[in-house]
């Protein structure tokens, strides 16, 4: 009988080839058609766009979708003030760029308002406010479907989510609600008060969407590559210095050339080092960071999910 | 790169979770933190090996809260095509899930513990297969290691699933075992070293050469149901008009004469687009835009189909159905009928016969339809409904019920 120990599993997994990938055109069909379904079944659907990779990936799939016409409904931004400048810039070059409406709203108004209370304390972040200005802005705007970037490669709780999600009044999911998706059919069919939270690229994998991204040679926010910029060092992962972070006496800033490798929050996203300069360098790096990444790179997956986990309970 | 999607199902004992852990982790699937995180977990429980059904762990947690369990989504991936599997717990009462997994998938995965043998829910998987006529069942003899590896054992099992395949299975629809043990990676991504008597491939292998696209069940009837028209009014494209959609089945060629439902006028194809480039051909499940040489009235719901190979126009249609709701069907009440992006108003007029999934009986006789229960009726629409039999073209040959009250979807059905 084979002993297999844990030493021996993991010296296995480390003998791993790099795959290098292609993308799944089936993954861009599957998705341009359930974008598709939206426009159709929805009265007002809207597309949540975060000026991330994976909204940026869903505008490209909505132009697609409707080509030679426009994005028949808005993209939507819950602006949280602490944004990085550059996917703030982004954001208003790309809306143009695809002839797409933005609807931007503030969580500084939902805390003029005295809706929600900024936090405070060295990690103070407004990453868990945006909520409530998301679902003051759905009720604005009467949203009835809205689009976002969520896939099921995330995380254990996400592979259960459906394609199109059915959540409350309160904009939320009830586990026992969600409907069957059979085949390709979707049922978006709801009642006053509901609406649905639609994800396209559910079936998609991170690197999937980067090799997306590489592929279709899309533009994505500067922050995205390798540059240089002022940082403080905190548990063990390098954080962007600005006026929003909330620092200690002894965390003074220094200069690294550093990327982020997901965007968020000035305050709640950690940057790598790296060189990456050109999208086979980013693909390489996350290639490598699957199979033999360690010590400090595994701090940063590891700051990566819990960003996520944040985004999820915020955004989506 | 293609994707092969996969269903599988058994319960957690016939070590499901660990075969799908362990295709995550030989695939290099699994990133190196998640990794350490099994390492550390395995040595709290004492382990001296990776425990991989960790992995899948999800479902446990989820079983004790007492929530819905439900279709979990798996991705791993091979230098040479994408796997995304759909996975449901194999527990008695779960067609529901089982059927909804399945759904999408070319390939069913069933797992049966080598010391138990055949199981009630293994009739069950097998009737399930062939009710979404499921090109390849892949039946995993698993838990090899705790029968000494023994051939007899193999050919014993092996026996008596083929006795119970041949009840259900349809013609073409390949049935392969393979004997493993998933604690101990034999016959999973490599060819076992224990069991020297077993010539055919390990598990990995045998899905990398399996080819949904030649296999039983690919129709060649071209259908293009329109999802959206496409009119931009602008300067560039003032007279556009095209009609966006994702082909269900066969190929579209530019040029072809095409009828479009229910109007039954004919036209031909102009252009077949992607994002303004021009195609020659589209194939099964691509995203484009068709334009037609002259103007006719085409609007969402409606279908193009090649002139030579229509569907019928069903208003009055015979279909197996799985019911998936608590509250259960019966005859004379009023559903939303949706096929593909087409709906109509529907009523159930009569209940036909229902099948035993274990016992392999079928009663005639039954007032209701109850959730995970199958059977034959007959569904009256107010629409004409533009399918074809599921045995010959599985994707225009499904649709799901919906109630009209609650808007869940309550019921999946097969045309017969």
């Amino acid at each position: 009988m084979s002993n297999v120990s844990i030493e021996k599993d993991v010296e296995v997994a480390s003998e791993a080839q790099p795959k290098w990938g292609v993308f799944p055109r089936e993954l861009e069909d599957e998705a341009i058609y359930i974008i598709r379904e939206v426009a159709a079944q929805f009265e007002r659907p809207a597309l949540l766009f975060s000026g991330g990779k994976d909204s940026i990936t869903l505008v490209r799939l909505a132009q697609k979708a409707f080509y030679p016409g426009k994005i028949p409904f808005p993209l939507v931004h819950i602006d949280t003030g602490h944004n990085f400048p550059e996917t703030v810039e982004f954001r208003d070059w790309l809306a143009n760029e695809v002839g797409a409406d933005l609807i931007v709203r503030y969580v500084q108004d939902s805390i003029n308002q005295g809706k929600v209370k900024e936090e405070t304390g060295k990690y103070a972040s407004r990453n868990a406010l945006q909520t409530v200005t998301l679902l003051d802005t759905i009720e604005e705007f009467k949203f009835d479907a809205c689009i976002g970037g969520a896939r099921r490669d995330e995380e254990k709780a996400r592979a259960k989510e459906r394609i199109f999600s059915v959540r409350d009044d309160f904009g939320q999911w009830d586990a026992k609600r969600q409907r069957p998706e059979l085949f390709d059919m979707l049922n978006g069919r709801i009642s006053i008060g509901e609406n649905v939270r639609v994800f396209p690229i559910s079936n998609w994998t991170e690197l999937d969407v980067w090799n997306y991204i590489k592929e279709e040679k899309m533009a994505i926010p500067s922050i995205y590559y390798s540059h240089k910029r002022q940082v403080i060092e905190r548990d063990g992962m390098l954080w962007a210095d600005s006026e929003y972070l909330n620092k200690d006496a002894e965390e003074i800033p220094f200069e690294a050339t550093v990327r982020f490798r997901t965007v968020g929050d000035m305050t709640c996203t950690a940057a790598v080092s790296s060189e990456a300069v050109e999208l086979d360098d980013i693909i390489g790096e996350i290639l490598s960071a699957e199979i033999s990444e360690r010590g400090a790179r595994i701090d940063d997956k590891r700051s990566e999910a819990a960003m996520e986990k944040r985004k999820q309970q915020g955004y989506f | 790169m293609d994707i092969l999607r996969i269903a599988t199902a058994g319960s957690v004992d016939d070590g499901k979770s660990t075969l799908i852990g362990r295709l995550l982790y030989e695939t290099k699937s699994i990133t190196k933190d998640k990794i350490e995180a099994l390492e550390a977990a395995s040595k709290r429980k004492g382990l001296d090996f990776l425990d991989l059904s960790l992995l899948t762990d999800g479902l446990i947690a989820e079983r004790e809260q007492g929530i819905t369990i439900d279709v979990a989504h798996i991705y791993f991936s091979t230098p040479k095509r994408k796997y995304i599997i759909a996975d449901t717990p194999g527990h008695f009462e779960y067609t529901r899930n089982m059927v909804t997994g399945a759904s999408n998938t070319k390939v069913s995965m069933i797992l049966i513990d080598a010391r138990n043998g055949v199981l009630e829910q293994t009739y069950r998987h097998f009737f399930i297969a062939s009710t979404l006529r499921i090109p390849k069942v892949i039946v995993c003899v698993n838990k090899m290691d705790l029968v000494g590896y023994s051939e007899e054992r193999f050919n014993e099992i092996k026996a008596s699933v083929e006795d119970l395949a041949s009840k259900v299975s349809f013609e073409g629809q390949e049935i392969t075992f393979i004997p493993m043990s998933s604690l101990y990676g034999q016959n999973l991504s490599t060819k076992s070293d224990e069991m020297s008597w077993y010539n055919g491939l390990p598990l990995l292998e045998e899905l990398e050469q399996f080819h949904p696209e030649t296999a039983v069940g690919a129709s060649h009837s071209a259908r293009f149901p329109v999802q959206f028209v496409v009119r931009p009014k602008t300067e560039e494209f003032h007279d556009y008009r095209g009609y966006a959609g994702k082909i269900a089945s066969g190929e579209f060629t530019v040029g072809d004469t095409v009828t479009v439902l229910p109007t039954g006028q004919s036209t031909k194809i102009a252009t077949i687009e992607k994002f303004g480039q021009k195609l020659e051909t589209a194939g099964p499940k691509e995203s484009v835009v068709i334009t037609l040489e002259t103007d006719v009235d085409v609007s969402r719901g409606n279908m193009l189909v090649k002139s030579d190979d229509q569907p019928a126009q069903l208003k009055e249609i015979n279909a197996k159905v799985c019911w998936l709701d608590s509250q259960a069907l019966t005859s004379g009440r009023n559903y939303i009928l949706q096929h593909g992006i087409n709906d109509s108003k529907a009523k159930v007029v009569s209940l036909n016969k229902k099948y035993d999934v274990v016992n392999h009986d079928v009663i005639a006789d039954f007032s209701e339809l109850k959730l995970n229960e199958i059977a034959e009726v007959t569904i009256k629409t107010a629409k004409p409904i533009f399918a074809d039999k599921y045995e010959d073209n599985p994707s225009n040959g499904a649709f799901i019920l919906v109630d009209e009250f609650s808007h869940s979807t309550v019921g999946v059905g097969f045309v017969l």
